[in-house]
């Protein structure tokens, strides 16, 4: 009997198991539907004029020959659309001193960068749209242009808003300990300038938006291909001055997001706006130059750091200046101090390090706007670290993985508080390089080198040990005045045939959210996974929560789930034990089927309590009410973010006569606590690692001196190809997380976290026996041969 | 306002006629004139692979060709392999392993996977990966879709040779 | 990212063609394979008002034996190259060519005719054409001409085409025995355009390079012919080959153009390297051969 009551246990345990997801069976027969995928009735479409400058000043726009091309409805400019939307500006309270300028969707008066919308025109198509885009003339005067961070700050510098007084968006200043001391008593003193290009999250279905806006009852709908469907309804509803309730945003499928889709864009809100207007439905799809144009970059840091260490090897302390430039604006309504804040605070974060000291400066230039994407801040604070961590361990003749293991923080320590305030509950380094090590066959590996170097062939082997911050709490963005939500909820039905329904607020792009959600519910309620369905993304249907960013959809919503579901079964084993006349504690729920708690014996299948419940109430005892549905919040406490670690590693060639950088394997070990499901947590990994490696080899928004963009191609923008792409490895450490009930953290970014770092230091193992390093993102050909002083 | 022409072609097996404008590409007109929504664009300027189909039994950009060149065409999209042995296998494989997160450049990498498995009867790895180069995935880093395609390609081998060995008992 | 309004004609004659383009102009554009001018139409920065498909004009189809020569139609697609027997046998450089040109749904719609007529300068055919001294044919409002392929490409987009002509086919010669091709490029990732690229040819006779053309892509203005280069490999010893003369020639006699990703430095050096690997692999091909 005891063993029956296992075996039905087990089948009811999908938490840890590898479960394909239900949604790539319907992707994979392109049965997606893409906000661009939806029919509308009297659809019309917008395109946009932009600038043509870096930086200029609008003296005239002349609509007319627009307004005359037949089947063109309407055309705005930047001053018009100030009576249709309230302006923003991207500053948050917890980062004080932060300041940005007011904006509209479209330039008012002056264009600050490259691309920024100046103008909209309304047509029956998107090509008519641009037909009409063709022929407005727009009157500049070219102003002065700030491109290089460096020269931002510089006295003669053009301000680019004269009401700001200067370029400086946010300075931040940290100091813990002995810092100058360290350096003083220092035996040896690594130090770097690391250059972290521009890049981009370049999603493959671009930013999509259809606005429907009904006047009768001033309600406007928002078909959105957004990762934070509650974040856009308050925005909506508050710069279009309509009740909350009144706006309705439908996130459909989503292809893809990295922190991309949860800005707000300026043609994303003239499209609603030309809605209002209209009362018609508005598609904005943004083609692909207008997304290199327009969509957030990311990065641009030049970080100048040292660190000291003993004899030893023992950090002492480090020292970091990291300056950051953002584009004209602070993006709006997560600001583009959070990157940077991130920079500094996660420098030297693995290691026990007791003095620090980090300045941070974020400055407006004429580029695209520069927000949060995938990782934020990660790659830059763990490429500086572990690039001075790998100087060290060479001047001091310490292996490099050995420096790490003599640094990190031990299990002894935790909680652990770094010099940065940042608390970590507990980590796993030691035993995550332990099954690095064994993985890769570290060893062998270095005598292979070590042959492959007699014969010319220079390959290089780098680490890159990494924090990643998930599961954020409301000291993200909450407590600075923004209203993106911190919790998480969840509203759970059974249905009168026994099946589940889950309405959670947490969002799905492609990660596997909803999967997640149906294992936890399935295991929690005891019913099998096939009788449990997700529903996600839309503001009417799902409870209100934050949603899927920072590595917190599994970690949160999933504990939002986990509490629903054993709200849900608590409920259903009270209806049972009424229709049993049985007490609920007598009872259990197991593959599907109320049972006896004790025998494990099948009492009843939820399709006959469900038939019983909703059909035939009238056999329950007067007054008793079955309840079927169960709802539950959930936001973490006591740590402001749950941390999760791992450790990375690249192995790579260089064809030293043409800088070419050839990639061979990759490794990554990490933990992110409870593991959900295994398959989706390697493939986040994988696929994470893969955009860190084009950070590091490939991506780069390039501008001209004068701030104009020159990669509005996918041919001239480069991304990682399946052909250049190494095998990714992915090994475990599981580390729950004692803070909530249900242990997992996030996984979402820790590939992208430590990949380029990895990377970069064994590239440098790689030319070491030439004297050459480099440390500015992207690692062209170009770049290592002028390290290799080739070119 | 654009005029309309129509275009005559084979899509997905029947002969159909559509109205469309003469500049409206390939993938647009699948998209929007015939309501066929699997073939995705994403850069319009035939660089990353989301809106490949078959045009007279190869695969082409979609973006690549306007509608009206399609005229007499054989043009095969995702939804017309739907019963296909080879599609099916590939489909399979992806779901299970988790080759596509988004889906956005599902369709387009299974039709390139697709023909790769048609031209080659022993794919390796390396080839696979070479193949597939053309197609842009922001989610994956690509070893799944490998790996899946691999897998489907073993798949529909077993059962060639199953089917070679009971054509060979029959004869015998 | 759509197309200005264009008229779609698809010609069945020259002199349709030639009317077209009498009544037109510049403003009348031929398509070929598309697989440039569709991204430049979607961009706007080529905007034809007139799009002459040129699919059914006689003649422009096939690859066919001429006797000394293989006539390729500019219709022809890299497809149809690599899949050519006769290509195969008489003129395998051009197969090699098409395994490094982008991908294989972009190789199935490209022609022959369509890349020559673009002339981009990192672009594979414009360097093989000039290695095998090809003929580019051409026939115009004034009949048809011929002109040498090292004559043809006069800069970046930028070709010995007047207005209403086309180019109607492609006329290579025979390999002769003993000829050794060769065609290699770096490239950032597998299909990219060239960083910096090279497409030769040496006639080998009884052991000795008897003759020589190295043509380079990716690195100047427009595909070229380094001939001061290849000077220096005719006489020398096949199996001794020295290929040091070859690239202090080629860094001399060429003039390097950046592209977004490389300098004029980056890719002298670069053809040097590519150069040396190109020469080495076709002397280690031939001892392969013959051993």
């Amino acid at each position: 009997m005891l063993k029956r009551n296992d075996a039905r246990a087990d089948k009811s345990n999908f938490v840890g198991k590898t479960v394909p997801r239900e949604n790539a069976r319907r992707l994979s027969q392109g049965r997606g539907r893409y906000v661009d995928d939806i029919a509308f009735r009297n659809l019309a479409h917008v395109a946009f004029v932009r600038s043509p400058h870096a930086h200029a000043r609008i003296l005239s726009i002349d609509t007319q020959a627009a307004r005359a091309v037949p089947g063109v409805i309407d055309v705005i400019t930047g001053q018009d659309i100030r009576s249709m939307c309230q302006p923003w500006v991207g500053v948050l309270g917890h980062f004080p001193g932060l300041k940005s300028a007011e904006q509209y969707p479209l330039a008012v008066d002056v264009a600050r960068w490259h691309g920024e919308p100046v103008a909209v025109v309304l047509a029956e198509s998107r090509a008519l749209a641009e037909d009409g885009a063709d022929l407005i003339e727009v009157e500049w005067e070219a102003l002065p242009s700030v491109v290089d961070p460096e020269t931002a700050l510089e006295s003669d510098a053009h301000v680019i808003h004269p009401e700001l007084g200067d370029n400086l968006a946010f300075r931040l200043d940290l100091e813990k300990g002995e810092v100058d001391a360290a350096f003083a008593s220092a035996a040896h003193i690594a130090e770097g300038t690391f250059h972290f290009g521009r890049h981009t999250g370049l999603t493959l279905e671009p930013r999509s938006i259809v606005a429907d806006f009904d006047p009768a009852l001033r309600q406007l709908t928002v078909h959105h291909s957004t990762q934070t469907p509650f974040q856009m309804q308050d925005v909506f509803a508050r710069h279009f001055g309509l009740e909350e309730g009144s706006v309705r945003v439908i996130a459909p499928d989503v292809g893809g997001s990295f922190g991309l889709k949860l800005h707000v864009y300026g043609e994303e809100m003239a499209a609603c706006a030309l809605s209002i207007r209209h009362g018609r439905p508005v598609k904005f799809i943004a083609d692909r130059l207008e997304a290199f144009q327009t969509d957030i970059h990311a990065r641009d840091h030049r970080v100048k750091a040292r660190m000291a260490v003993s004899a030893e090897g023992e950090i002492l302390a480090m020292e970091v200046d990291d300056l950051t430039g953002i584009g004209p604006f602070s993006v709006y309504p997560r600001t583009s101090a959070v990157e940077g804040n991130q920079a500094i605070r996660l420098m030297g974060g693995p290691y026990r390090m007791p003095s620090y000291r980090g300045r941070l400066q974020v400055v407006f230039q004429n580029k695209t706007p520069m927000c949060q994407y995938r990782a934020v801040g990660h790659p830059v604070a763990c490429a500086v670290t572990e690039g001075l961590v790998d100087q060290a361990a060479h001047a001091l003749g310490i292996d490099p993985l050995e420096m790490r293991r003599r640094n990190v923080v031990t299990q002894d320590m935790y909680p652990h508080t770094s010099p940065t305030g940042y608390v970590f509950e507990r980590l796993s380094h030691e035993e995550c390089h332990a099954r690095l090590a064994e993985m890769m066959n570290y060893e062998r590996l270095r005598r292979e080198q070590a042959e492959a170097r007699e014969r010319g062939v220079y390959r290089g082997i780098g680490f890159a040990t990494f924090i990643e911050i998930t599961n954020p709490g409301p000291a993200f963005y909450g407590v600075g005045g923004a209203r993106i939500s911190a919790q998480d909820g969840c509203v759970m039905k059974m249905e009168p045939s026994g099946d589940i329904r889950v309405m959670v607020s947490v969002t799905e792009q492609g990660q596997g959210t909803e999967t997640i959600m149906a294992q936890i519910a399935a295991t929690h309620l005891g019913v099998p996974l096939e009788r449990v369905r997700v529903y996600t993304g839309d503001t009417q249907t799902s409870p209100y929560g934050g949603a899927t960013w920072a590595s917190r959809g599994a970690g949160i919503g999933g504990v939002a789930v986990m509490k629903t579901a054993e709200a849900l079964k608590e409920n259903l084993l009270t209806v049972a034990a009424t229709i049993l006349q049985a007490q609920p504690g007598e009872l259990d729920i197991s593959a599907g089927a109320v049972v006896s708690r004790a025998s494990g014996e099948e009492r009843m299948p939820l399709s006959e309590l469900g038939r019983i419940a909703y059909f035939r109430p009238d056999t329950l005892p007067a007054g008793f009410h079955a309840e079927l549905t169960a709802a539950r919040h959930y936001v973490p406490q006591g740590y402001p973010f749950a941390f999760t670690n791992g450790v990375q590693a690249s192995h790579l060639e260089v064809d030293i006569e043409t800088g070419q950088v050839r990639l061979l394997d990759h490794w990554v070990v990490e933990d992110c606590g409870r593991i959900i499901n295994p398959l989706l947590v390697d493939e986040q990994i994988r696929g994470g690692v893969v955009q860190g490696l084009g950070g590091a080899l490939f991506e780069e928004c390039l501008y001209s001196p004068e701030g104009q963009l020159l990669c509005g191609t996918m041919a001239d923008y480069l991304t990682p190809m399946a052909a250049e792409m190494p095998d990714i490895h992915v090994g475990h450490v599981e580390t729950p997380t004692e803070t909530s009930p249900l242990g997992a953290k996030g996984v979402g970014e820790a590939g992208t976290a430590a990949a380029p770092a990895a990377v970069m230091n064994a590239i440098n193992d790689a030319l070491s026996p030439f004297g050459a390093s480099v440390s500015r993102m992207p690692f062209t050909p170009e770049r290592v041969l002028r390290a290799l002083g080739k070119v | 306002m654009d005029s309309v022409f129509p275009i005559t072609l084979t899509l997905n097996g029947r002969t159909v006629t559509h109205d469309a404008p003469q500049r409206m590409t390939l993938a647009d007109f699948l998209r929007q004139t015939v309501g066929l929504t699997a073939t995705h664009i994403g850069c319009e300027h035939g660089v990353c692979g989301a809106c490949t189909v078959y045009v007279d039994g190869r695969i082409a950009r979609g973006c690549l060709m306007f509608a009206i060149q399609a005229e007499g065409c054989d043009i095969r999209t995702l939804e017309g392999l739907a019963d296909d042995e080879r599609m099916q296998a590939l489909q399979k494989h992806f779901h299970a392993r988790n080759a596509l997160q988004c889906g956005f450049c599902t369709s387009g990498m299974l039709l390139t996977a697709h023909q790769y498995l048609g031209s080659q009867e022993e794919p390796s790895r390396e080839e696979a990966r070479e193949y597939l180069s053309g197609n842009y995935c922001r989610c994956t880093g690509y070893q799944a879709i490998v790996e899946a395609t691999l897998a489907a390609s073993d798949e529909l081998a077993a059962k060639a040779g199953c089917k070679d060995e009971e054509a060979g008992r029959a004869e015998a | 990212m759509k197309a200005a309004p264009f008229d779609y004609v698809r010609v069945s004659c020259f002199e349709e063609m030639q009317e077209i383009f009498a009544a037109h102009g510049d403003d009348a554009q031929v398509i070929a394979g598309g697989q440039s001018l569709i991204p430049a139409m979607a961009m706007r920065m080529a905007r034809p008002s007139v799009l002459l498909d040129i699919a059914g004009l006689p003649g422009l189809s096939g690859i066919e034996d001429t006797g000394d020569a293989i006539r390729i139609g500019a219709m022809a697609r890299y497809v149809d190259l690599r899949e050519s027997a006769l290509l195969a046998t008489h003129v395998p450089l051009i197969r090699d060519a098409v395994a490094l040109i982008a991908h294989e749904a972009i190789r199935s719609r490209g022609t022959i005719g369509g890349n020559l007529a673009h002339a981009d300068p990192a672009s594979e055919m414009p360097a093989v054409v000039q290695a095998l001294d090809a003929r580019i044919d051409i026939r115009g409002p004034e009949g048809q001409r011929s002109v040498p392929a090292a004559e043809f490409f006069l800069g970046t987009y930028a070709v010995d085409l007047a207005p209403g002509e086309i180019i109607v086919s492609v006329t290579v010669p025979k390999a002769p025995a003993g000829r050794l091709s060769g065609i290699q490029e770096f490239v950032r990732r597998s299909g990219d355009y060239a960083s910096a690229g090279g497409a030769f040819v040496l006639d080998v006779e009884n052991g000795r390079i008897a003759a020589a053309r190295l043509a380079c892509f990716g690195v100047c203005d427009r595909a070229v012919l380094a001939e001061q280069a290849a000077a220096t490999l005719v006489g020398q010893e096949l199996a001794a080959l020295d290929p040091e003369p070859a690239v202090k020639a080629l860094a001399s006699e060429i003039e390097p153009t950046a592209d977004l990703h490389n300098g004029p430095a980056t890719k002298r050096h670069l053809i040097g390297v590519l150069t040396k690997r190109l020469l080495a692999d076709m002397v280690s091909r031939s001892g392969k051969a013959h051993g």
